[in-house]
C-alpha cells in the first residue's frame, strides 16, 4: 500500500495532478447543485 | 425524431435532466473503470516510471478542453444564425467546464513536465502558450458574457468571440509539428495505431469517455439553471 502511495518516488506529481483535477471536478457539481437549489427546481 | 420541438428551452429542460442524470452515473462508472486501469493494470513505463500515469487525465482533459470549444463555437455560431434562444444558452453552459478542463490540461501538464522535462512551465513553447491562450479565451467568452445584461445581446457578442477564437484549435492540436517545441507529439492519431502499449491506451480512452460525461451531465444540468434564471 505504502509502495503504491509512493508511486515510484513520483507522489507529489501523481497524486499533486489527479488529488486538484478531481477536486475541482467534485467543486464545479456542488456549485452546480447550490445553482439549481438557487434557481429552483 | 422532432428536432425543433427541442429547439425550444421549455421543451428541452425536462430532457436535458434525464440526459444529465444518465450521463453522470456512465461518468462514474467509467471514471472508476478508468482509474482502475490506469493504476492497476497498466504497466509502469520503461523511461518514465509512475510519473508517466498523470497521462491518463491529462490527455483526456487536453482533448476535452479543445473539444469543448468547438462544440461552444458552434452552439454560439448557431445562435448568431437562426437567432435561436437555446444555442446561446447551450455556449454559456459549456464555457466553465471548458474552462476547467483547460486549467485541468495545464496543471497536470506542469506536473508531469517537471520531473520529465525538468521544468514546470517553458514561456514561449507552442503548445503550453497555445493551451494558456486557450484559457484565456474561455475566461474572455464568459466575462463577455456576464459583462453585458441583456442575455440575447450578450449571447451575440460573446458568439464572435467564441467563433474567432477557433482559430486557436488548430495552432493547439498541430503546434508540436508546426514548431519547435519541448512537448511530445500525438501518440494517439485517426491515421495510425497508438505509440503505447494498449493497456495504456485502454486506461486513457476509457478516462476520456468518462470526462466526455461528465461534461455533457454537467453542461445540461447547467444549462438547466441558466433556463430557469432567464425565465
Amino acid at each position: 500500500m505504502s509502495e503504491f502511495l509512493a508511486m515510484g518516488g513520483y507522489a507529489l506529481y501523481v497524486w499533486g495532478s489527479y488529488g486538484v483535477t478531481f477536486a475541482l471536478l467534485f467543486i464545479e457539481v456542488l456549485l452546480l447543485m447550490r445553482r439549481e437549489r438557487k434557481a429552483g427546481r | 425524431m422532432k428536432w425543433f420541438w427541442y429547439a425550444s428551452p421549455q421543451t428541452f429542460f425536462p430532457l436535458a435532466g434525464t440526459i444529465a442524470r444518465w450521463c453522470g452515473a456512465a461518468a462514474g462508472v467509467l471514471a472508476a473503470i478508468g482509474l482502475y486501469i490506469g493504476f492497476f493494470v497498466a504497466p509502469t513505463d520503461a523511461q518514465q516510471g509512475e510519473a508517466y500515469r498523470i497521462i491518463f487525465i491529462h490527455v483526456p482533459a487536453s482533448w476535452m478542453s479543445m473539444f469543448i470549444y468547438v462544440v461552444m463555437a458552434g452552439w454560439a455560431a448557431l445562435g448568431l444564425a437562426f437567432n435561436t434562444r437555446l444555442s446561446g444558452m447551450m455556449a454559456q453552459a459549456l464555457a466553465p467546464t471548458g474552462a476547467l478542463f483547460t486549467f485541468v490540461a495545464l496543471w497536470t501538464g506542469s506536473l508531469w513536465g517537471r520531473p520529465t522535462w525538468g521544468t514546470w512551465w517553458v514561456w514561449g513553447d507552442a503548445r503550453l502558450m497555445s493551451e494558456l491562450i486557450l484559457l484565456f479565451l474561455y475566461f474572455g467568452f464568459m466575462a463577455l458574457q456576464a459583462a453585458i445584461d441583456d442575455p440575447r445581446r450578450a449571447d451575440r457578442a460573446s458568439a464572435l468571440l467564441a467563433i474567432v477564437g477557433v482559430v486557436n484549435i488548430p495552432i493547439i492540436y498541430y503546434s508540436v509539428q508546426w514548431f519547435n517545441t519541448l512537448h511530445q507529439g500525438a501518440s494517439v492519431s485517426f491515421t495510425r495505431a497508438p505509440s503505447m502499449a494498449a493497456t495504456m491506451f485502454a486506461g486513457m480512452i476509457v478516462m476520456a469517455f468518462a470526462f466526455w460525461m461528465y461534461s455533457i451531465a454537467v453542461a445540461l444540468v447547467r444549462v438547466r439553471c441558466i433556463i430557469r434564471e432567464r425565465g
